[in-house]
């Protein structure tokens, strides 16, 4: 589904840029892909509503019709907006002015709230801050255990008390992050209905006794429509300050931030993107933007990557492939520096026109296995065989497969796919000269391959 | 509070919420362009999906035509027969046919696994069967605890290993003890896990298949745990556990919000998956077997 979509838009936008001069028609087109890609996304329906009318006011107008290409533009106003309802910059953590911070994480049930909030804690440490846990929820079994055995994992402190009610949890649980010096207090509340009037006005108590500085909102990245009832009745009750958005890391197109942050005009903070605790992320409202609209996350690509890569190697690497000389010494490398950064599928979903990917390099799949068995298979040829793959006939195949445990098969799907890469980079570099775009060019300075 | 209810007082609700109400749509008036739009309007923001709201618009105008319909209520009517007809079409019978009888509970985090067992186990035992519990969620920290909460309060025994322990070896010797104690019903929980992630995926494979060989043919069903309030990618997630063991069902949980989890329509249409269960609460009575008329009535908000 999310290629489908993605491939969509941006047959809709190569046939904006198609043309010289831009009609109503041809705007009306383009509003319809963009208002199914956003409903398809879970965007709320009113706020598709309201986000078509304003680009198709501004699109049509002679912004557009004024300018030299009008489906760049029409992008553009897209993304524009889109950006400015994300919000156009990066959020963080709001800090007491007298020590220590309050931050209450409020929710529905399962949103991952105590996940996060040893999550948040996790990020503070590395963050230099001294941050410590409560855990205000009685009602869910085990919530309590799993928010102690957590935050033990990490070596973080965590008050609890199955007795007593969760105003007076939070209250000695304060006093005891006191004791302890924390100059941030994490407070797990239990998830709830936003219907459920008993229930929101506890959280209103606990904010009442509090004052926290933070109230931030857990969401789950795959809500559908009614991301804003719940969103605005937690608003409502307690008054947000942020949004943590989680699960992010599955396929789903998280259009719930836009309607979330849409009806509640609170930035997103962070974004959880694993099962691991280091899995939270700041957000990037323009990276949300573009994933919602399907245009490729490149910033993050580009991130990850230089967050991963040697960059001496990465330079290597660059002219080595413009001299068509990646190896399979290099393949298995970059196999060993893909794995620290993810799934390909994750990466090959970052890039815009995903299209361009051979199929056999998409369908290839990254899991440990076969990882390991890349590894092994390119760790049974000699150094010869290695850096001049053409000379590997069947017999020394056959060698390659029992030394590596693998088949002859395995072996050849291997060198398949090492072929199909070789081509793609040098689809690339013939792409590069014909003025590839600065994104493009430092993106693939940094791809691994 | 009986289900009729329980989906009232939550339309109730969702009347107040928010968006407010939708408008009193099949209350009268002609049926023209206007119509179909806001019907599409009802169906999407129920997270039916565009595709699929299209779909049964085109097919109510379709027999609006044949059936020369001219009144908004009539049209009403034959979209409930749509869609009750669309999720009235799958085999939902959960009445175990063999001993013991292993129902397996999969789905992504924080849909409602855990939960939806102890409420599964409840329902049976309430119906006089011995259950037996199984902590497949070796993984999520006090998962186990939260079963053995569970299990104290439903009075159903429970299967258990250390936490982080390979769940497929708990799920053999369950199985083990389960014909050992002679038990009617097996509930196996298991891990959440985003159904993107490919090794996962494959542990759950391998839970199926350790099961299967430790008694043939089970586990008898196998049910995705779905939330009401997921969006579109609930499709992407019943294909992708289809393709990793087969899914029997739907449990449809957290029913009590204002979300109407109109995205199962999609699942039944497209996957053949039919809803089963629907939780609707916290408390242990709190499931109850799908009802498709029940279902449409929320959806459509009448």
């Amino acid at each position: 589904m999310f290629s489908n979509l993605a491939d969509k838009l941006q047959d809709t936008f190569r046939r904006l840029k198609g043309k010289g001069k831009l009609s109503e028609k041809d705007v009306d087109a383009a509003m319809r892909e963009i208002r199914l890609a956003l409903l398809e996304a879970d965007v709320n329906f009113k706020v598709v509503k309201e986000f078509i009318n304003s680009v198709r006011e501004r699109a049509i107008g002679q912004e557009v019709m004024g300018s030299l290409t009008p489906g760049q533009q029409v992008i553009k106003i897209v993304n524009e907006e889109m950006t400015g309802l994300m919000g156009d910059k990066q959020s963080f953590l709001a800090r007491a002015g007298k020590e220590p911070t309050k931050v209450m994480m409020v929710g529905l049930q399962g949103s991952g709230k105590t996940t996060t909030a040893v999550k948040l804690a996790s990020h503070l440490r590395r963050d230099g801050r001294n941050p410590f846990l409560v855990a205000a929820d009685i009602y869910r079994p085990g919530a309590v255990k799993q928010l102690e055995v957590l935050s033990d994992s990490i070596g973080e402190k965590c008050y609890s008390n199955l007795e007593a009610d969760p105003v007076n949890i939070c209250r000695e649980g304060l006093k005891a992050a006191n004791r302890e010096n924390a100059d941030v207090v994490i407070f797990d509340t239990a998830g709830r209905l936003h219907i459920d009037d008993e229930m929101m006005s506890e959280i209103s108590s606990i904010k009442d006794e509090l004052k926290p500085e933070e109230i931030l909102l857990v969401v789950d990245a795959m809500t559908g429509q009614d991301a804003v009832n719940a969103a605005a009745s937690f608003n409502e009750a307690v008054g947000l300050s942020g949004v943590i958005l989680t699960k992010l890391d599955g396929d789903t197109r998280g259009g719930a931030a836009l309607s979330v942050r849409k009806v509640t005009g609170c930035p997103i903070k962070f974004v959880g993107v694993g099962e691991k605790i280091e899995a939270l992320e700041p957000f990037y409202p323009d990276r949300m933007a573009s994933r919602i609209l399907g245009m490729g996350d490149v910033l993050s690509l580009i991130e990850k990557a230089e967050a991963t890569i040697d960059q001496d190697k990465a330079k290597e690497m660059e002219k080595k492939l413009r001299q068509q000389q990646f190896t399979l010494e290099d393949f298995k490398d970059q196999m060993v520096q893909l794995r620290s950064m993810g799934s390909l599928d994750d990466i090959l979903n970052m890039l815009p026109e995903g299209g361009n990917i051979p199929k056999e390099i998409k369908q290839m799949s990254l899991n440990e296995k076969s990882l390991i068995r890349i590894e092994a298979i390119i760790g049974s040829m000699t150094r010869e065989e290695r850096y001049n793959p053409s000379i590997l006939n069947s017999s020394r195949r056959r060698r390659i497969a029992i030394g590596s445990g693998t088949n002859v098969q395995d072996v050849n799907r291997l060198l398949n796919q090492f072929n199909q890469m070789q081509k793609m980079f040098k689809q690339m570099n013939v792409a590069g000269k014909k003025g590839m775009s600065k994104k493009m060019k430092k993106l693939k300075k940094n791809f691994p391959f | 509070m009986n289900l009729v209810n329980q989906f009232k007082s939550g339309l109730a609700r969702s009347k107040n919420g928010f968006m407010g109400r939708l408008g009193g749509l099949f209350s009268g008036g002609d049926i023209d362009e206007e119509f179909y739009d806001e019907l599409e309007e009802i169906l999407v923001s129920g997270d039916v999906g565009v595709q699929t709201s299209n779909k049964l618009v085109e097919k109510l105008q379709e027999e609006i035509k044949k059936r020369k319909i001219k009144e908004r209520v009539e049209a009403k009517n034959l979209l409930l027969e749509l869609i009750i007809e669309i999720m009235a079409s799958g085999q939902t019978d959960y009445e175990p046919d063999q001993k013991p009888y292993v129902v397996l509970l999969v789905g992504v985090n924080g849909s409602g696994k855990t939960t939806s067992a102890a409420k599964l186990a409840s329902l049976y035992k309430r119906s006089g069967r011995e259950v037996l519990l199984v902590a497949g969620d070796t993984f999520r920290a006090a998962a186990i605890e939260q079963l053995e909460i569970w299990s104290d309060r439903t009075g159903v025994d429970l299967i258990k290993a250390q936490a982080g322990s390979d769940p497929a070896a708990l799920f053999f010797d369950a199985m083990n003890a389960a014909k050992a104690r002679s038990v009617d019903v097996v509930i196996g929980d298991t891990a959440g896990r985003l159904h993107s992630r490919y090794n996962l995926m494959e542990e759950l494979n391998k839970i199926h298949r350790v099961i299967g060989r430790n008694i043939p043919e089970a586990p008898h069903r196998v049910l995705l745990v779905v939330d009401a309030t997921t969006g579109q990618n609930a499709v992407a997630q019943a294909k992708s556990f289809n393709q990793s063991l087969p899914i029997d069902g739907l449990i449809l949980t957290k029913l009590d919000g204002t979300a109407r989890g109109g995205i199962v329509i999609n699942i039944q249409d497209e996957l053949d998956i039919p809803v089963c269960y629907v939780g609707t609460g916290e408390k242990e009575e709190d499931l109850a077997p799908f009802n498709p008329e029940y279902f449409a009535r929320a959806l459509l908000e009448v």
